[in-house]
Parts: structure tokens; sequence; C-alpha cells
């Protein structure tokens, strides 16, 4: 060992150790850091983001298009103009690009507990609470650049918005990535194996999917589909991503933030509180 | 450092309940190196959990640098380095990630985290690896690097949980010699827990702990004395006669008689006995067909305390035994 390092071993006595910041500070910090890591681990990864891309493709390009000449015109509810059936079907993809990806994002807090990395969190000097938001704003993250490749393709499908409206549907992703996220993570956080969660995620957001009306207008529905339709929180998350993007919306914009926006206070809340009191 | 009185910790489980600490206390003093000797399954992790506010405690107190572990856990945490029983890196991160992620977590300023980070790499000889992924790391490589992590917050009690399990003795070797340097250099509080005697047989002072209970605790030499000086282990005709006769006529080391791999058959010299060995065989009515003397290590006392080696939890070693 040399004289440089023998010295340095200053660095590191108890001595040195500085003043825990006040409770606010620590869980800043700690949800920025939490989050870090995911944005890290998304750019490590970027090859997956490809993965995903090809999914919705599949939808918008062979369902869309061989859907699309039998299906004529749809039109709004309320105001928009007639379109095809694939610029129709496109913010619902969009949506559910962000609402594949948000889900399985809640499955990164039971690998972390697999692998046991959830333990060097848990023994940091930060709240429970700052853990699961670090985590919930991470998957977010996720799913809304997941969801932009998506929106990127706009062009292709007729719809030229202005700005406003395309930060809007930016605005409408994150809310549908925290909410389905959040989602995630409160399945995730009593969870052990992480193929547990696979399994009960897979039989949750199909019918969210298909529920949310990202794939037919909602306005000639049967009572029972339209009733199903309305208990789904994606239905709200659609319909503003297709008010902001093409006029169409069965929904008013107030009803659509305040049922998505109640969902995510309630469901975060409770992955709070459920993660708060376990061991 | 640390001020544990009267642990108790239930677990619920479906079929009732289960007592994983039973009543623990103990005092380790500022810089002591302290272990935690017993199979899987005793409650060392239950303890430590208990140290580090994942569990909270049944009843009974515990404090770390006089503070109540259950009412002040942030400051306590932060007082604390842990070295966890399984591995808790993020191999997907690279080292100098991992750092990055854990001093940010303490809320150590940027410049002393990577001061530190570099200094503390380089005496662990990982300098050259900072940038890679920990993933392509060997097992000796994680721990040295969990080390490194659970030092970058300059805590005053590192608390090493099973520090070398799964390492082959060459990285178990290695790791420990790490471990020294930072506590001669250091000298901080050292908890440790572990079920490898000669692990233990370096601190300062020893709990054997067995089935939520401390059976024993002082420093490793006091215990071995307490066995007197010497274990006798012996081959004989008639194994069972033989051991029929210690157990009659010396009821002192009924709980210490070992039967070792060869039919020999291994106990302290009685205390009832005030000769010496030599003298104390051959006043036994058995013919010896083999007899050797060594001084009584960690082993004996474990199994003078327990009743049962250590190494019947290593064998059964299935790693969720004691969480």
């Amino acid at each position: 060992m040399t004289e440089k390092v023998m010295d340095q071993w200053s660095l590191v006595l108890p001595s040195t150790q500085p003043p825990l910041a006040d409770r606010m500070t620590r869980d800043l910090g700690g949800i920025y850091t939490l989050w870090l890591r995911d944005v890290i681990r998304l750019w490590r990864d970027r090859i997956r983001l490809v993965g995903s891309f090809i999914q919705p493709l599949l939808f918008l390009f062979i369902l869309g298009g061989g859907l699309s000449p039998r299906l004529g015109a749809l039109g709004g509810a309320r105001g928009g103009q007639a379109l095809g059936y694939q610029d129709f079907l496109f913010p619902g993809i969009v949506g559910m690009s962000v609402l594949f990806t948000a889900s399985f994002a809640g499955v990164a807090i039971v690998w972390d507990r697999e692998v046991g990395f959830l333990k060097e969190v848990l023994v940091a000097p930060l709240s429970r609470t700052a853990v699961v938001i670090g985590k919930i704003l991470g998957g977010a993250t996720n799913s809304v650049v997941q969801g932009s490749l998506i929106l990127a393709l706009m062009p292709l499908f007729h719809l030229h918005p202005h700005f406003g409206q395309i930060a809007g549907a930016f605005l409408v992703m994150i809310l549908i990535g925290l909410t389905q996220t959040s989602v995630g993570i409160l399945l995730g956080v009593r969870m052990t194996s992480s193929q547990g969660f696979m399994v009960l995620m897979n039989f949750i957001i199909l019918p969210l999917f298909f529920l949310s009306g990202a794939l037919y207008p909602l306005d000639r529905l049967p009572s029972w589909l339209s009733l199903a339709s309305r208990l789904d929180p994606m239905t709200y998350g659609v319909d503003l991503l297709r008010h902001a993007l093409t006029g169409i919306h069965y929904f008013s914009v107030a009803t659509d933030l305040l049922t998505l926006g109640g969902f995510l206070l309630v469901i975060s809340f409770l992955s709070v509180h459920l993660f708060n009191k376990t061991d | 450092m640390i001020q544990a009185d009267d642990l108790i910790k239930i677990y619920k489980t479906r079929t009732g309940k289960r007592i994983a600490v039973n009543g623990i206390s103990f005092h380790v003093k500022e810089g002591e190196f302290f272990s935690f000797l017993g199979p899987n399954g005793a409650g060392k992790t239950t303890t430590i959990g208990m140290m580090v506010a994942l569990l909270s405690p049944t009843s009974g107190r515990i404090k770390i640098d006089n503070l109540d572990v259950t009412k002040y856990p942030h400051e306590v945490r932060q007082r604390i380095g842990i070295i966890f029983q399984d591995p808790s890196l993020d191999d997907r991160l690279t080292a100098w990630e991992n750092l990055e992620f854990h001093g940010r977590l303490y809320g150590i300023p940027g410049p002393a985290r990577k001061k530190r980070s570099e200094f503390l790499m380089e005496v662990m000889g990982l300098s050259e690896r900072r940038h890679d992924l920990v993933r392509t790391f060997s097992g000796g490589m994680k721990r040295r690097l969990e080390i490194v992590r659970g030092l970058v917050h300059a805590p005053r009690l590192l608390i090493l949980d099973e520090p070398t399990l799964g390492l082959d003795p060459h990285s178990r070797r290695n790791v420990w010699e790490y471990i020294h340097t930072v506590r001669k250099e250091v000298g901080m509080t050292v908890f440790l827990t572990t079920h490898y005697l000669e692990e233990a047989d370096g601190s300062d002072r020893v709990a054997i702990i067995n089935q939520g209970k401390i059976v024993a605790l002082d420093s490793p030499e006091r215990l071995k004395k307490s066995l007197g000086p010497e274990v006798l282990i012996l081959k004989v005709q008639d194994k069972e006669a033989f051991r029929k006769y210690l157990l009659d006529c010396y009821p002192s080391i009924t709980e210490a008689i070992r039967e070792e791999e060869g039919g020999l058959l291994s106990f302290p010299m009685p205390q009832e006995r005030a000769e010496s060995p030599w003298e104390f065989l051959r006043s036994l009515p058995f013919p010896i067909l083999e007899a050797s003397i060594r001084r009584p290590n960690l082993d004996d006392v474990f199994i003078r305390y327990t009743g049962q080696g250590l190494a019947d939890g290593r064998q059964g070693n299935n790693s969720g035994g004691d969480q």
C-alpha cells in the first residue's frame, strides 16, 4: 500500500460523517436517486425500447390496416371531424404503449426484492414513502419514453396537431404512466416472485386495454360493455389522448382528469400505505 | 455502541407463532469487535433486522449510539454500514454507479462521495474494474464492493451478516484481510454474525446464540478456558459402554461428548479429575486404541453450550433459514 493510500483513511473515519439532513431534503434526494437509477438502467437496456416498439406497430399497421378499408370513417361523438380507422386507432395505441410499459415497471420492485437490492434501499435513511414515489416516477418515465416513440409516428396518420396539443398529449402520457406504474407497484409491494407478478399483471392488463376504447368508439356500445368501459380508468386516459390529438372525445376534459387523477391518488396512497406496513 | 435489552421477536406464521429471538441482552462497547456465533435459524439475522429498524421488536429495546432504534430509525441507519448475508448489489449497474447510488441515498455530498469511493476501491483492489457492470464480477469481488459501499458514508458501526457465506476459501481469506485492514485503520465497532468458528475466534467477545437465546458470552479465550485446558480424543473398542461410563462418572462433561469422524470420541478433560490427562487415561477401565490431546476450540465451546455441532446447521444450508 502506498503512502498516499494510507493517508486517506481519514476520509472514511466516522468523524467525517456529515450530520443527517432534514427529512424533506433526504427524501427528495432519495426520490431523485431512485429515479436516476431507473433512467440509467433504461438507457443501458435501450435495445429493449426497440423490442417493445414492435407490438404497437402490429396493432397500428396490421389490425388498423386490415380493418380500415371496411370501416370507413369514424366520427366523434362530440366534435372532431370523421377519421379513418387507423387515424382513430393511433391515440389508443400510444396509450396502450404507455399502459403496457408502465404495468411491467412494477415488476422492478419485485426483481429488486428477489436479487436483494431492495434491502440496500430499505436500510438507507429515507422514508418508505420516498421509495415508493421514486419507483413510481422511474417507471412512469420509462413508459412515457416508450409512448413518445409511438407518438413520433404521428405524421404517418394524417394528424398534424399544433404544439399545444402535443404538450397536452405528453401530460396525458405522464398521467397514464404514473397511474399504471402505481397499479404495478401496488401489486408488487408484497410479492416475492416476479413470475407471479407477471401472471397477475397479464390478467389485469388486457381487460384494461380492451375496455379502454383504444380499439373502438365508445358511443354505440351495448350497455354492459359501456358500463364496464366506464369502470376502467384507462378509458379516461385514452379519451384524453384522443381528445388532444384528434379532437374526438366521449367525456369532458374535467371528467377525464378528475377520474384519472383521483384513481392515481387512491392507488399511490394505497401503495405507500402497504409498503410502510411491510416488514 | 449497541445496547440490546431483553429483545424478543415473534413472527406470526400460518400455523401459529414462531419465536425467532427470545429475550436477548448484550452491550457492545465503542470500537469492539463483537460476534454472534450460531447455526442457521438461531436468530442472528433477525437481531440485525431489529438493529437497522427493518423489523420492530415484539418487546424489549435496542439502542445504537445511545439512540433508540424504534424512535430514531434514520439517525441510527446513517451510523450503520451493513453487509448483508445475501448479495444486494444492482448487477445491471457498474461498480461505480452502485457506490454513487449509495452515497446519494445517504446524502453524502458529491466531492466526498467521489473521493471516498475512489480511495476505498483502490484499497480493496477494485479500481481497475470500477466501470464494469457488477454482473461480470466474481463472488469475492462483489463482497469487496459491498464492503466498500458499506463504508462510503463513514459509519460508526459496521455490521457483517455472514460476510463470507458462499465464498471459496481463498476469497474468504481475502475478504477477511480487507476487513481487518479497515478495522485497524478506522477502528470502528464491528458486529459480526457467523457460523464459521475461526471467524468468530478473531473477535473481542463472542455471544453464542442458539434457538433465539444467548447461551454464552465472553472472550473466545475465556470461553475456551471454561472447558478446561485440554480436549481428549479417544478411540476405544466398545464406544457405547465407554460413553455410558463417562456419563456415569463425570456428569460435568455430559453435554460436551462428541462423536468425531473415524469412530473417535472427543470430550474435555473432566474437571472432577485434578491429575494430568495421561494419568487420567491410564486410570480408565477400558483399553484405549488411540488417543490424542488438543487445546479446546470454539467448536468444543459451541457443543458444550448447545449440545449440537455447528456443522449440523452448515449442512442443510438453506439460506432463507433465519430471515
